[in-house]
C-alpha cells in the first residue's frame, strides 16, 4: 500500500483465507450491525452467510453453518425488553439447541452476541444475567479499552491473555447485572470474558463487558468488535487516527476453532 | 372487551437507575417527602371474550414468560379490570351544561 490511510478496505491485513469456514450473521427487523459484522467475516478469513430471523427452518439453516453471529441494532425498537422479542424469532430456538441448549456445558456451535446481540442471548437464557439501562440513563457512543480476561473461548482465542484492546460501545441498555452468586460463578470459572478497563461506561457489575456459557462456545459482549477491523475505519490508536483493528481477533478467533486448531 | 392487567416491577435487589432519576426530580418540583422511587411496566391484555381461569393462566404464563424478563424483573400483578360502569348521570349532565 502506498497510502497510510487507505480509502476502501484494505484486504491484505486479512489472515489467512480459510475456505469452507462459514458464518451466519443473523438479520432481525432493527438489527443495524449486520453488514458490518459479515464485514469482519469477510476481513477474518471467512464466508459470511446472511440469515433471515424468520427462517422457517432454522434446523436445516444451520445445519451448514459452522458459526453464528447475533448482530448489534434495536430488534423491535428495544420494545418490552432490549432483545425481548427478537428471542422468540423462529431461527432463536434452532440457534438455542445448536448451541449446546441452555445447560450451557458442552460446547456446541459457536455463537456471538454483540451488544443487542448479547441482551437476546441473556433473554434467552443462554448467557446468565441481563442488561438494564445504563447507570447515567445516557445513550454512551466511545471507543472503550477492554481486558481480555479469557482467551480460551472459541471468540478470543487469538488473544492472549490479558490482551488489552480498544473497540467502539454504543448503547443505552448496557448496564450487565447478576445476582452475587451468579456473578461469583462467572469469575470462579473464568467466564468473564472481557472487562471494562479505564472507565466503567455504563455501571455494569464487576466492570463486565463480556461473557460465555461454561463451555466457551457461546459468547456475547456489549461493546462493538466489528467496528474496529480494519484501518481507516476504526478507533484511533498507536499506529494512527482510525487505525485500530483490536476487534478482528475475535473473528479470526472463531474461524481458528472452526478449523480445529490448538492452542 | 374485559382487560387483563398485568403489573411488572424490577426485583428489589436491582438498582433502578429510571426510577432513581425520577426521586432525583421529585424535590426540584417541590414533591418532597418521597425517600425513593421504582419504576414498572403495566400491561393490558385485551380479551376477545370471556375471562376464564384458562384465560387467567394464559395471561400468568405469558407475564413470566415474555412480559417480564425473571433475572431482573417480578410479575406484582395479574387481574381482571373491572367493567367500565357507564357514565353517571350527574357526569354527563355537568358536560353539557
Amino acid at each position: 500500500m502506498s497510502t497510510e490511510l487507505p480509502l476502501i478496505g484494505d484486504f491484505s491485513t486479512a489472515g489467512p483465507v480459510l475456505t469452507g469456514a462459514r458464518v451466519g450473521v443473523v438479520t432481525f427487523p432493527g438489527t443495524l450491525d449486520d453488514r458490518d459484522a459479515a464485514r469482519a467475516v469477510r476481513l477474518a478469513g471467512g464466508e459470511p452467510v446472511a440469515l433471515w430471523h424468520a427462517e422457517p427452518d432454522g434446523g436445516a439453516a444451520l445445519s451448514s453453518l459452522d458459526a453464528v453471529i447475533l448482530p448489534g441494532g434495536f430488534s423491535y425498537g428495544d420494545y418490552l425488553r432490549a432483545g425481548a422479542i427478537a428471542r422468540f424469532a423462529p431461527l432463536m430456538e434452532a440457534i438455542i439447541s445448536a448451541a449446546g441448549g441452555r445447560d450451557g456445558s458442552s460446547a456446541g456451535l459457536p455463537v456471538l452476541g454483540i451488544c443487542n446481540g448479547f441482551q437476546m442471548l441473556t433473554e434467552a437464557h443462554l448467557l446468565p444475567g441481563s442488561m438494564i439501562k445504563n447507570d447515567h440513563l445516557k445513550f454512551i457512543c466511545r471507543d472503550q479499552g477492554l481486558r481480555v480476561e479469557n482467551n480460551a473461548t472459541a471468540w478470543t482465542r487469538a488473544y492472549s491473555a490479558g490482551a488489552e484492546i480498544v473497540v467502539p460501545l454504543k448503547n443505552q441498555d448496557g448496564q450487565y447485572v447478576a445476582d452475587e452468586r451468579t456473578l461469583d460463578e462467572l469469575e470462579g470459572e473464568g467466564r468473564v470474558v472481557f472487562r471494562y478497563t479505564g472507565w466503567n461506561p455504563n455501571g455494569s457489575r464487576r466492570d463486565i463487558a463480556g461473557i460465555s456459557n461454561a463451555a466457551g462456545n457461546v459468547v456475547g459482549l456489549m461493546p462493538h468488535p466489528e467496528h474496529a477491523v480494519e484501518a481507516g475505519f476504526g478507533p484511533d490508536s498507536g499506529h494512527g487516527m482510525r487505525m485500530g483493528t483490536d476487534g478482528l481477533g475475535v473473528f479470526t478467533s472463531v474461524l481458528a476453532s472452526i478449523a480445529g486448531e490448538t492452542k | 372487551m374485559p382487560t387483563i392487567v398485568v403489573d411488572v416491577m424490577p426485583k428489589p435487589e436491582i438498582l433502578d437507575p429510571q426510577g432513581k432519576a425520577i426521586a432525583g426530580a421529585l424535590p426540584r418540583l417541590g414533591f418532597t417527602g418521597f425517600a425513593a422511587v421504582r419504576q414498572g411496566k403495566r400491561f393490558e391484555l385485551t380479551v376477545d371474550g370471556e375471562v376464564t381461569e384458562e384465560v387467567l393462566a394464559h395471561a400468568r404464563e405469558a407475564a413470566e414468560q415474555l412480559l417480564s424478563n425473571p433475572v431482573i424483573e417480578d410479575v406484582v400483578n395479574v387481574e381482571v379490570l373491572p367493567e367500565a360502569a357507564p357514565a353517571p348521570e350527574a357526569l354527563v349532565e355537568g358536560r353539557n351544561a
